[in-house]
């Protein structure tokens, strides 16, 4: 590792917003691929044809999203 | 740091979406096959009589069988979903660390977990309960999935609310005061969301009452077991790269 390795100068302060904020781009992609497990194809869809409900069914139900 | 964090969140959601995996495989599955059994039986009741009054139905095309809903199709949407949260859970935890509380990074992150349990899954769930195949109209799906997803939303902007006014409260009135006034602000927004949203009763009289049970149990064992991973196994190797970080530094680094 460079010398660029980030590292706290204290555990006891937080993590600066502007080390975050480029990162949160991550929490749209999670919630993309969450959309996809608990929602495409059925109450909305993206992608045509039931595939992906069908394959995705057992975990949808399970993972306590609304189905059929 | 943060590329570190979100990381590890996702390779901890990996983990926990294993130990999903093998719970909902154990005590999920035979509920699903259950609920299944009654739908196939409820279809040929109303088949014959169809037949019997002239209607002819045609078979719904099975698109994707049952063991590869049972198993490839299961894993994947619970890994999926696991590591999605886990990224998710590592971008919150490095936004609320020594911000909404000051606790080192083990008790941050167990917090964060048990918060996320109860305020993206529990809460939401007691006012719309997970439901096994065959219960809920097809025609609805729009609407049960707006109302879920509304309450969700409701419920996790309940927590950031009573989170920053537990950090107003706590210091001037103390940490007990200023965390029991939280849960309480939380608890009643909740309440307040959740009697005003409209109630989904869709289970078919004739439903197993013992199969429902069942299978609720067993999905809020499934999101337990992903919540006290992420809360518990990203806290510990969380902690141990920030000691390690502090012992070292950056010049100790190879």
């Amino acid at each position: 590792m460079s010398d660029r390795t980030i590292v706290p100068a204290s555990l006891s302060l937080p993590l600066p917003w502007r080390d975050i904020l480029p990162w949160t781009i991550f929490a749209a992609l999670a919630l993309l691929a969450i959309y996809f497990v608990a929602a495409e194809e059925g109450a909305t869809s993206i992608i045509p044809g039931m595939y992906v409900h069908e394959f995705l069914h057992d975990g949808r139900h399970l993972l306590g999203f609304p189905c059929h | 740091m943060v590329p570190n964090l979100l990381v590890r969140g996702m390779l901890v959601g990996l983990i926990a979406g294993l130990l999903v995996f093998g719970f909902g495989k154990v005590f999920g599955e035979p509920q699903v096959d259950r609920a299944i059994s009654f739908e196939a039986a409820m279809d040929e009741e109303k088949a014959k009589a169809d037949e019997a009054n002239g209607i002819h139905a045609v078979p719904e095309p099975e698109l994707v069988s049952r063991p590869v809903q049972a198993g490839w199709g299961l894993f994947t949407g619970v890994m999926v979903y696991s590591a999605a949260f886990g990224g998710l859970f590592a971008l919150v935890f490095a936004a609320v660390y020594r911000r909404a509380v000051n606790m080192g990074p083990r008790a941050t992150s167990a917090l964060l977990a048990a918060t996320g349990f109860v305020c993206v899954y529990l809460v939401p769930n007691l006012k719309y309960p997970a439901n096994p195949p065959s219960v809920g109209e097809p025609e609805t799906i729009g609407y049960r999935t707006a109302l879920y997803f509304s309450m969700i939303v409701l419920s996790v902007g309940a927590v950031v609310l009573a989170s920053a006014l537990r950090k107003q409260l706590a210091v001037r009135h103390g940490e007990w005061t200023a965390a029991l006034a939280a849960i309480g602000v939380y608890l009643l927004a909740v309440i307040v969301a959740g009697s005003i949203l409209p109630s989904v009763d869709e289970v078919p009289g004739s439903f197993p009452a013992g199969v429902l049970w069942h299978f609720r149990v067993a999905s809020f064992g499934m999101q337990a077991v992903m919540w006290a991973t992420l809360g518990l196994v990203f806290g510990a190797l969380t902690e141990r790269a920030f000691t390690d970080a502090r012992v070292l530094g950056p010049a100790a680094r190879p």
